[in-house]
Order: C-alpha cells, then sequence, then structure tokens
C-alpha cells in the first residue's frame, strides 16, 4: 500500500517538475531569441551597451531589422564564440579591441566582409584578410592628477612605469580586455620578454581597478597620481559632469611609444550565422557616414575610422597622435592572457 | 496527541520510483561537483599544478583564509550579542531593535558594498571587505540564535546559578554551548556567502577566489585557468562543509521533561543600557542606515528615474526567479519525503549530496552548466531553462530545509485515517497531507525565489542573450560607476527582498516558541 501510495505521488510530482520546467524554459519572456522571428540579428557586442544600442536603434530604423545583443567583455565573448563554433546563434561579433575578433579570425569562424563595406575602412584600420573590419578606434592615455604629478614627471614611455620609482603611484584594470589589449600592442612591438618584465614591474607598482572608470575616479581622488586609460572616458566625463575627471589631465604619451597605441574596434559576420544578408547590412550601416557619424556626434568620443567622418571637435585629431604602427591582426589575446596570469595580474 | 507520534516517522522502505526520482535528481545536482572533478582529469594535472601553485592563488588563499577567519567570529559576535541582548535582557525597545537587527537581510550585500563605497570611495581591500560583509550576513547567525535563546529552558540556568555561578558564568558555560549547533550552522553558511561573494568585493577591490575567476572567465571563457581556480575554490568550501559536520559532535540539545517552557527573567542591563543602546544604534547605522542613505541620495539625483529597462528588468527577474523557486519546490519534495518519511542511510547519503552541490559557489555551478550545455547539451545552452537550473542548484537548501520540517510535522496518522474513511491513498494525501504542506511550501519557495531574485554570478554568465534581471542591470550600471542610473535597480532589489526577510524573521520566532 504504502508502496502504490509513493508511487503516485511521485509520478505526479515528477510530472508537474517536467511541466514546470519545460513551462519555464520555453517562456518566451525571458527569451528574447527564441521569441524573436528568425530575421532578428543576434549581436555579441563587447562594445559599450549604449554605443551599440544607439547603432542598433538607428540601424532598425533605417532597415527594419530587429537586434538583440548579448553583451559582455571582448575575451569573454571570443572565447565564448571559439568554443560555441558552428553551434554559436551569434550572426555578429562586435569587440572594443582587436586582439578578440581576431581570436575568432583565427579559428576560421567569420565570413568575408562584403568588399562594398571594406571599400569605406582605410587600410590601416581593418586586417589585410578581410574577414573583419574596424569600426571605430581609440587612443591609450595616461589620466593624472597635477596636484600629484608635476608636468615634468610624466613618463615619457609606458615602459617607464614598470620602474621602482613608480611604486603605488598609477593604476590600472588588468582585468579589462581594453588593458589586454594595450598589453598586445606592448607585446608585438617590445617582445615577450620586455613585457614580461614590464608585467612583472606592474604587478609590483601598479594599484588594480575593476575597470577604466574606476581607475579614472580614483586618479581625480587623489587616491593614485596616474592611470593608465582610454582616452573617450575623459572625454565623455569633461562632456558631462566632470564628476570623476574634474581634478585630473590628459597626457598622451606620442613618439611611436606603445602607450601611445591607437586600438582598434572590430566588427565581423559568424560564418554559421543563417542570417548573412542582415549581417553585412549592419556592418555596412556601422562603417557608413551614418553609423560613424554617431561615434562622431553621439556620446561616445570614441574615433570615427570610416566614410571620411570627422571625429568629435573634442578630441585631438587621430592622425596627430604619432600612433605605433601595429598590424590589428598580429595583436595575439591568448599570449597576453597567460603571461599576465604569470605575473599574477590574472 | 503526543509528540511522539507526530514525529516517529513510519519507517517503511521507500518505493522504487521514490527512490529512482530523488537519486537522478540527485545527480544532476553533482553535476557541478563532477566539474570540478573532470577539470582536474580532463585538463590534467601537468597544466593545472603551475595554474594553481602560483604567487597569484597563494594571494587569494591568504585574502580568501582571512575573510573566512576573521569574518565569521565578528558575524558570531554580532549575531549572538545582538540576539541576547534583544531576548534575554531589559533593554528599551526590544521588539524595535529586533527587527533592526534583521534588517541588513533585506540588501543584497553587492548592494551594501554600493552604498558603502559611495559614502567612502576610498574603502577597498580586506578590511573594506569585510566591513562589508560581515554587516551584511551577520543576520545569518542572528536569526538561529535568536531562534534557540527563545526555546533555551531557563531551568537550566537557573540551577547554574543556584550553584554559585555569576551572570556571564552562567552565559558562557550554559547558554553558550546550548547555542552550539546555531552558532556552527549559521557560522557555516556565513563562511560559503563569504566564498561565494562576487559583487560586494569587486566593487570594492577585495580579491578572492570567486572574484579571481569572474575575471578569468571575463579574459578567457571557460579556460583551464579559471577551471584551476575553481578547483581550490571547491576544496576549501567542501571542507568547511565536513568541518562544520565534524564540530557538530554527537551531544544533544533537546529539552526532557514534561511541562512547558517558562520564560526567561531578563537580565538587568543597568548601567549597560546606554552603551548597549550605543552599540545597537552604531550597527543599525553602519548595515542599514549608510546603504539606504546612499541609494536615497542617487535617487534625488534627478535623472535617476528614466531607466527605461526597469519594468522588463522587473518583469524578467519576476519571470525567472519564479521559475527558480517552482522548480525548486518540485526537486526539494521528493528529496524531502524521503529524508522525512523513510530516513535510513539512502536517504541520508541523497540529502548530503543535495548539501555538498549546494555547497559550491554560484560561479562554479556557473562554470559547469556552461561547459556541460555548449559541449553535451547545446539545445540548453542560454536558454531559461539552465538559469532556472542554476537556481535550483544554489538555493535548493532554502526549500529544503522548511519542506523536510513541514513533512516530518504532518501527522502519517491523518493520511491513515483518511484512507479507514474509504479515500484511496493519492486522494487521501492530496486532500490531507498536502494542505498540511503549504505553508512550508510556501516559504521555501519564497527563500529560494527571493535568493534567486538577487543572485548575479550564475546569472551573468548563463542568462539568455538580451535577458537583464534587476540584479544584472544594477551591476552593469554600478560597476561602469555610473550610481544614480543603479539607484532604482538597488530600491527594486531592496523591496523584492522585505518579505522574504520578513518571512524568515517570523519563522525563527516561531520555531524558538516550539
Amino acid at each position: 500500500m504504502t508502496r502504490r501510495r509513493s508511487r503516485a505521488v511521485l509520478a505526479a510530482g515528477l510530472a508537474a517538475s517536467v511541466l514546470g520546467l519545460t513551462a519555464c524554459s520555453d517562456d518566451a519572456e525571458t527569451d528574447p531569441v527564441a521569441a524573436a522571428s528568425d530575421d532578428t540579428l543576434v549581436v555579441y557586442n563587447a562594445q559599450h551597451e549604449q554605443l551599440t544600442e544607439e547603432w542598433a536603434e538607428a540601424f532598425t530604423e533605417e532597415t527594419g531589422i530587429e537586434v538583440v545583443l548579448r553583451n559582455g567583455n571582448d575575451s569573454e565573448l571570443g572565447n565564448q564564440l571559439v568554443q560555441e563554433g558552428d553551434d554559436s546563434r551569434a550572426d555578429v561579433f562586435l569587440t572594443e579591441n582587436s586582439p578578440a575578433i581576431s581570436l575568432v579570425e583565427n579559428a576560421g569562424l567569420l565570413a568575408p566582409v562584403d568588399q562594398a563595406t571594406l571599400d569605406q575602412v582605410p587600410e590601416q584600420y581593418r586586417p589585410a584578410s578581410g574577414l573583419w573590419t574596424g569600426i571605430a578606434a581609440r587612443s591609450t592615455v595616461f589620466v593624472y592628477n597635477p596636484d600629484e604629478l608635476t608636468e615634468a614627471e610624466l613618463p615619457a614611455s609606458i615602459m617607464d612605469l614598470a620602474d621602482p620609482s613608480w611604486q603605488g603611484r598609477w593604476g590600472g584594470a588588468p582585468g579589462g580586455a581594453d588593458f589586454q589589449a594595450i598589453v598586445s600592442a606592448i607585446l608585438d612591438l617590445e617582445g615577450p620578454d620586455a613585457t614580461s618584465a614590464w608585467l612583472d614591474g606592474m604587478k609590483d607598482n601598479a594599484t588594480v581597478y575593476q575597470n577604466n572608470i574606476a581607475t579614472m575616479k580614483a586618479v581625480n581622488a587623489g587616491e593614485v597620481p596616474g592611470g593608465i586609460i582610454y582616452h573617450y572616458y575623459w572625454f565623455r566625463d569633461q562632456d558631462g559632469t566632470k564628476e570623476n575627471s574634474g581634478n585630473t589631465e590628459l597626457h598622451f604619451f606620442g613618439n611611436q611609444d606603445p602607450g601611445a597605441f591607437v586600438s582598434v574596434s572590430g566588427g565581423g559576420v559568424l560564418a554559421s550565422s543563417e542570417n548573412q544578408d542582415a549581417a553585412q547590412q549592419f556592418l555596412a550601416f556601422l562603417t557608413g557616414t551614418t553609423g560613424q557619424e554617431i561615434l562622431g556626434t553621439g556620446y561616445s568620443m570614441e574615433y570615427p575610422v570610416a566614410s571620411g567622418v570627422a571625429a568629435n571637435p573634442a578630441l585631438p585629431a587621430l592622425d596627430s597622435l604619432q600612433a605605433p604602427a601595429v598590424d590589428p591582426s598580429n595583436l595575439n589575446s591568448v599570449e597576453v592572457t597567460d603571461l599576465m596570469t604569470d605575473a599574477g595580474l590574472l | 496527541m503526543t509528540v511522539t507520534s507526530v514525529r516517529t516517522p513510519r519507517s517503511s522502505p521507500p518505493s522504487i520510483a521514490l527512490i529512482v526520482v530523488a537519486a537522478v535528481l540527485a545527480a544532476v545536482l553533482l553535476v557541478p561537483l563532477g566539474y570540478v572533478v573532470s577539470v582536474v582529469a580532463d585538463v590534467g594535472w601537468g597544466t593545472l599544478e603551475p595554474l594553481i601553485f602560483r604567487p597569484r592563488v597563494g594571494e587569494l588563499l591568504v585574502n580568501t583564509v582571512l575573510l573566512v577567519v576573521l569574518g565569521v567570529p565578528l558575524t558570531v559576535l554580532l549575531g549572538v550579542g545582538g540576539a541576547w541582548l534583544v531576548e534575554r535582557t531589559t533593554l528599551p525597545g526590544r521588539r524595535f531593535w529586533a527587527i533592526v537587527l534583521v534588517a541588513p537581510l533585506a540588501i543584497p550585500a553587492f548592494v551594501s558594498s554600493y552604498g558603502w563605497a559611495s559614502a567612502v570611495p576610498s574603502i577597498h581591500g580586506l578590511s573594506g571587505g569585510l566591513l562589508v560583509a560581515v554587516l551584511a550576513y551577520y543576520p545569518l547567525v542572528y536569526l538561529p540564535a535568536l531562534a534557540t535563546l527563545r526555546g533555551l529552558d531557563p531551568a537550566l540556568e537557573e540551577s547554574a546559578r543556584s550553584l554559585g555561578l555569576g551572570s556571564w558564568a552562567v552565559f558562557a558555560r550554559v547558554v553558550l554551548p546550548q547555542l552550539r549547533l546555531a552558532i556552527l550552522g549559521g557560522g557555516l553558511i556565513v563562511a560559503l556567502h563569504l566564498l561565494a561573494e562576487y559583487g560586494a568585493f569587486a566593487f570594492i577591490r577585495f580579491d578572492t577566489f570567486t572574484t579571481a575567476i569572474v575575471v578569468q572567465y571575463q579574459s578567457t571563457f571557460a579556460g583551464p585557468a579559471a577551471g584551476a581556480l575553481g578547483v581550490v575554490l571547491s576544496v576549501l568550501c567542501l571542507t568547511l562543509l565536513v568541518g562544520e559536520a565534524a564540530a557538530r559532535g554527537r551531544a544533544r540539545y533537546a529539552r526532557v521533561g514534561s511541562g512547558a517552557v517558562r520564560a526567561a527573567v531578563p537580565v538587568r542591563l543597568g548601567t549597560l543600557t546606554a552603551p548597549a543602546l550605543l552599540a545597537l544604534t552604531a550597527l543599525g547605522a553602519a548595515a542599514v542606515g549608510v546603504p539606504l542613505a546612499s541609494v536615497v541620495r542617487w535617487l534625488a539625483h534627478g535623472s535617476s528615474w528614466s531607466q527605461p529597462e526597469l519594468p522588463s528588468a522587473l518583469t524578467q527577474t519576476v519571470l525567472l526567479a519564479g521559475g527558480g523557486a517552482i522548480a525548486a519546490m518540485l526537486v526539494a519534495l521528493p528529496l524531502a519525503w524521503l529524508t522525512a518519511r523513510h530516513p535510513g542511510p539512502l536517504a541520508r547519503l541523497l540529502e548530503g549530496s543535495s548539501y555538498v552541490a549546494a555547497s559550491l559557489p554560484a560561479i562554479i555551478v556557473a562554470l559547469a552548466l556552461v561547459t556541460v550545455t555548449l559541449r553535451v547539451l547545446p539545445g540548453l545552452y542560454q536558454t531559461a531553462f539552465t538559469v532556472v537550473l542554476a537556481y535550483v542548484m544554489i538555493f535548493l537548501p532554502r526549500a529544503l530545509v522548511p519542506l523536510r520540517a513541514g513533512i516530518a510535522q504532518a501527522p502519517v496518522a491523518l493520511e491513515e485515517m483518511a484512507r479507514s474513511l474509504g479515500y484511496p491513498p493519492l486522494l487521501a494525501r492530496l486532500r490531507v497531507t498536502v494542505p498540511l504542506l503549504v505553508p512550508s511550501l510556501a516559504a521555501g519557495a519564497a527563500l529560494a525565489g527571493l535568493g534567486a531574485a538577487n543572485e548575479l554570478t550564475a546569472t551573468l554568465l548563463l542568462a539568455p542573450t538580451g535577458t537583464r534581471t534587476l540584479a544584472t542591470q544594477f551591476w552593469s550600471q554600478a560597476s561602469a560607476i555610473d550610481y544614480p542610473a543603479a539607484a532604482p535597480y538597488a530600491v527594486a532589489l531592496i523591496l523584492l527582498s522585505v518579505p522574504a526577510v520578513a518571512l524568515m524573521y517570523a519563522q525563527s520566532r516561531r520555531w524558538g516558541a516550539r
């Protein structure tokens, strides 16, 4: 009797759990991808959410194609795409920096970008392979607090920051893809031994922050005299409340120094996408006049790289920055994370 | 009806179906542990060894161990001290303070960290981590201590006094030993929370294993370095679990004898009243006042409420957390039934495995499910189902504990009576036993669901593309240092937590009064 009773309750319970769980998994409202029509473009987005949302809205308005974003970090989404392989639901991948998209390119997962799109972008901002294209650019800068550092004390090269004299005097966000891209430029320009030594110096000298904004905020508050960030965080804050940058200045390294590295943000179409047409349209839109003007006039403060669109007038001209020549397809994210793991920064 | 007939379960053997279902569920719950073992097997010790034995892991180990070694005693001190003050002394306004002391539980630790970071921007490192975590988690000791103190028989203390012990000696030698289970159990939960916490520590630059795993994940996705750190973290968690079980000992704490427990005579605080009130005020201000003041300050910032994503984040949070709560109850039901009605080695094994599974931090559960769904079950990858499954794995004990108590308290005799009156067995169970379980089902579902609504790490890693919950939206705004934009999400998270905290508080009072 007990046995029959238990079995009956259990059968009921099991049926209910199966029903309950499938009900949850079919829940359209919690899964926009499943709910959306097949035409919806799935973008794995490592660019700033706000910027890509501006892009996506304008694109939807122009073409009627809906866009959903999966937001994450460059390396996270890049590695995720590699692990997902052909099963990925992504149609387009947008990065903040090129190493992550090179990773996906090297795994053979990208489809060639339409020639018409490539023609909109000058050669130095895209790889020779034509498998992805630059969509924006950002410059490395040293943000500093003039109360703590005089102009004469500023580092001439980013490499100086590994010197013991800089102990406790600068900060950065090594966990972020931006910083890792800067390290990849150092690796490309200075080689593995110098990079390794520089990272060891950073481990001793630098205060580690969660991201660029937190670094800038700490410099602004006088917690640390200087920090390595990208230019647009500072210009955005200056354009707004100046709450996190009012007490700071920018120092551009220039002089083809690794610290003057200009990082190219990439966009590519996944070869496994069943939405090739819409995906190519999206890249064409981003690199076209409307897409680039959103960079030039919108909140972003990143540099436009295509269609001859001018940068926000508040920014120094991109060609005045004396950036070192770095081929974006050479930047290696795997070796960088390994070196940073060895140095104990990750 | 005597107490014995209610409590003693019939030790009939469980049905095969029950065993199979419970075993399958327990096996699913062990997937994260299996993942940790497979990382070691897959990646191989050769690759893992340099990733584990490196200075960075040493730093993380020092940070994490110090956090637990210093944090747990502090939470015990605050939790037990607070409970004693409001339960056993002449402190003015005891009912008010009893509620103030539990209130921090309604503020998720990462919201509290955001509050502190915006009030004191320079807060960071071990001291900052300790401050935020101890203030956020001491109620986890306070609640069981409150319940235990309430249920203690004052006769024991009176005997000790009559044998010549003073007040402090009575507290140390009679009261404290009886609080052992509450302290150990609460301490274990605090320690596991400390090991699993991500948001609160990441926000104030305090690196633990969990924050380092998230950073590694963001740099390499589910790579071997993240797995290696995960192995060490899992070992820490399991060590705590085993250590707590061993420290419990075999002593018995139940009161024997006839009659009801008298109310204890409150200890006169006298000149200590003012310092005690001052201490409680300071604690309340630090644990509740500072975070709430920061949230209110940012809300007043004007632009703060123009968050178009807030309604959809609220809907998605409620749907996902609700799914998690229902699923957790459905998984808990057979496990709780088996342990309450058919105790034995098998039941103990299955129950034990569910606790082992739940002791692993959310980041490990998330890494395991990312890996398993990607490699083995691609159909489930990035689906709401996987998020719900993660919530079940993380929050099952919250569902299991009240449900098991509920089943144990539902007299078998009532069901048998119904059957003797001609009801078929299933109907008897549905009509008689299930209604008795409604309160414990509701309690378990509320606790699991509210845990899920505040969950950050697993949701970040597993959520379907385009999904935003209150916690992930809060996190994305707060970590971009957009404090005003994060504030409305903080308010929503706090308001969602209040009912669960009220429920836990009510339960601790009821258990104590039993």
